[in-house]
């Protein structure tokens, strides 16, 4: 019709964000629309770049290990393991049993805060608020715990070369198992305010599906990868710290739309309970902190790669050491850059509403994509 | 004397004095509805909300308000000025002239006009002619987006509004709205007509743009959607009619479904309003528990699912009253 009229057919730009109330943070995307339906969308980052790369390299080892968690700060503690870990092989140290399960423990917690945060905040984006206030209520609770031992709220940096450096006790443990009853008792509002509602599924449903060999081709891991229903984990995979203790499943989708994110996501929380409540039980007593951890920390010349599965997916860190006290080079793999990857591709032919719901379900933090 | 007390008896006393009592209800009701909407919102999502201003927050808005007079306004540099500077106002007056027919009591109501019903639902299509004008003159991409999602919108539930509403008519027989009050003194129409209640209150809740059909102002995806570049009392005035044209939905679902004044023990007013307030807390509560819809799905929903019910409902109330 239009050709038949002789007008052209004009497209324009539409300038989303950085500052837009739903890229969470300081992403823009400059987007070729036609109507409300998107034909090119361009994600533009950067805008948080701090050089964390850089600056491990002009700071000593223990300097560096506040960064991480500046990274994804919702999920710090998991930066934080990565990188301790990573300088434990290097210099060759075993950590303790109990500091193991105490880092699996606040990990564990952390990766709840992390998806409350995610479910809330998603929902927010979809225009529903009240379920925001529900888990930022239970998120507290969390918070709580790990500010006790830990001594921050957010940017944690509690693990050290070697073990933990505060014990926990026996009232952490004590708030832990009223956390995990009580998030249980909270699932039957979750789900009979979101997960059945109908308008959430029509949202979500069938919307911003990834197929597998588009994660495959696009690296795409954490939730959105097991939402395609590839159960890859890197707890279980290549199992690290305390998890080959413990008895846990890894839930997968089988569409990999935007609603099988969420189921997973929301099932994820229900086996980190399931981990910590394992961990209250079985934790050993003995020393938080291995006996020959140097004053200086000075690893012998090497390189060394680590993972670890944050909220978000698989974080790497290589480090390369020519046995100073700075590391030589420090190459960060971050999940949410590669899954943020494939959001050129998802957004085409999706309108404005739909770029909102898929930005907000690949669960993307930007300090970490821009670092 | 007599002339004052001639002047006080006459219909053009009758309409001043309405008017002053419309301006007062309607900053009064926008201010409470606002209060209201903060501590039902508050309460659902399991905190206090206002608290500081007065007891329990009440005159929180009270100073919401002075600080949005206080307020700059600005007037963005490639604005289209004329059209920007009338769409609050033309926003506002239609919401007002409704106020006219609305009958609060078997006394209380200052123009008892034959065609009630009608000037209210063409009044209430004006609003979207505001909406359109605020948003393509704010030389703003999204609150154009806003502007014209709300037109679609609008076009797309006024059709199964009118249906419904005219399913009550024929039953009544006339477009007075003290007539159709008066013919409900024995049972609320709501009883006789659950369907037609439904698919009023969900057309109501997109006609005044209310979650879950709030696209035009979708902060997550529009940012403001068409009052983006609205400030101070201009953006107050928007917020003031849209809390005005939920009381006037609200009113409107009282006089057709829940039998308007009827009520026993208390005078006809405070049943109004009573009633008034319970719509509009059940709009509220939507609005608290739903996601927002999308913008295909809810164009879908009105053509697909509304308009065939309302007629099907028109058409059953019509062939049940032939049969009587």
């Amino acid at each position: 019709m239009i050709e038949l009229l002789g007008i052209e057919e004009k497209t324009y730009t539409l300038n989303l964000g950085p500052q837009h109330p739903s890229t969470h943070g300081v992403l823009r995307v400059i987007l070729e629309m036609d109507g409300e339906f998107i034909i090119k969308a361009e994600p533009v980052i950067g805008y948080g770049h701090r050089g964390h790369e850089h600056m491990a390299e002009n700071r000593n080892y223990m300097q560096f290990l506040p960064n991480l968690g500046r990274l994804d700060y919702l999920h710090a503690l998991a930066y934080n393991q990565c990188y301790c870990m990573a300088v434990e092989k290097l210099l060759d140290i075993t950590v303790p049993e109990r500091a193991e399960f105490i880092r699996v423990m606040t990990s564990e917690l952390n990766r709840i805060t992390s998806h409350l945060l995610w479910f809330g905040a998603y929902l927010m984006d979809l225009g529903a608020f009240t379920p925001f206030l529900y888990c930022f209520d239970d998120r507290e609770h969390v918070l709580d715990l790990l500010d006790r031992i830990t001594g921050s709220r957010l940017t944690y940096c509690y693990y050290r070369f070697g073990g933990v450096p505060t014990d926990i006790d026996d009232d952490f443990l004590a708030g832990c198992r009223a956390f995990v009853s009580r998030l249980r008792s909270r699932w039957n509002d979750y789900h009979n305010l979101v997960t059945k509602n109908v308008i959430f599924i029509h949202r979500t449903r069938d919307v911003g599906i990834i197929t597998r060999d588009q994660c495959v081709k696009y690296g795409i891991t954490g939730p959105n990868l097991r939402g395609s229903g590839i159960p890859y984990d890197i707890r279980k995979s290549e199992p690290y710290s305390a998890y080959p203790w413990f008895d846990f499943e890894i839930p997968v989708g089988t569409k990999g739309d935007i609603y099988d994110r969420y189921v997973v996501r929301l099932a994820e929380m229900e086996q980190s309970l399931r981990i910590i409540e394992q961990a209250c039980n079985k934790i050993p007593d003995g020393p938080i902190m291995a006996e020959k951890v140097p004053k200086r920390i000075k690893p012998p010349e090497g390189e060394v790669y680590q993972a670890v599965e944050t909220a978000r997916g698989s974080f790497g860190m290589y480090i390369v050491s020519q046995g100073d006290v700075k590391p030589y080079r420090i190459k960060l793999r971050t999940p949410s850059f590669a899954n943020m990857s494939f959001f050129p591709e998802m957004a085409v032919d999706t309108l404005v509403a739909d770029l909102v719901a898929n930005l907000g379900s690949i669960d993307v933090v930007i300090p970490e994509i821009d670092r | 004397m007599e002339l004052v007390a001639q002047f006080l008896g006459s219909a053009g006393a009758r309409m001043v004095v309405g008017l002053i009592g419309v301006i007062a209800l309607v900053s009064v009701n926008a201010l409470f509805l606002i209060w209201m909407e903060r501590k039902v919102a508050a309460h659902m999502q399991l905190r206090p909300g206002p608290m500081e201003v007065g007891p329990h927050g009440a005159i929180q808005t009270v100073a919401d308000a002075i600080k949005l007079m206080g307020k700059e306004l600005i007037t963005p540099e490639k604005v289209d000025k004329p059209v920007f500077w009338l769409a609050p106002i033309v926003i506002f007056l239609p919401v007002l002239l409704s106020f006219l027919v609305i009958p609060f009591s078997q006394t209380m109501i200052i123009q008892d006009m034959n065609v009630g019903i009608v000037l209210i639902l063409a009044f209430a299509t004006l609003s979207v002619l505001a909406i359109l004008m605020a948003g393509w003159a704010s030389n703003n991409k999204y609150a154009v987006f806003g502007a014209i999602r709300s037109v679609a919108q609008n076009v797309a539930y006024e059709i199964p509004l009118l249906v419904t509403v005219m399913s009550i008519i024929i039953m009544v027989g006339s477009f007075k709205l003290s007539d159709i009050v008066a013919a409900q003194d024995r049972y609320w129409f709501v009883l006789v007509q659950p369907v037609a209640f439904i698919l009023y209150l969900i057309c109501a809740t997109a006609e005044t743009n209310r979650a879950p059909f709030d696209l035009p102002e979708a902060e997550s995806e529009l940012v403001a959607g068409f009052h983006t570049e609205y400030t101070g009392m201009r953006f107050a005035l928007f917020f003031l009619a849209e809390y005005t044209n939920m009381f006037i939905a609200a009113a409107v679902a009282t006089v057709l479904f829940l039998g308007g004044w009827h009520g026993p023990f208390f005078p006809g007013v405070i049943w109004f309003l009573l009633k008034v307030y319970a719509v509009i807390f059940l709009l509220m509560w939507f609005r608290w528990t739903f996601p927002r819809v999308r913008f295909d799905q809810l164009i879908t929903f009105a053509w697909k699912i509304l308009i065939p019910l309302a007629f099907v409902n028109l058409l059953i109330t019509a062939f049940v009253l032939k049969l009587r």
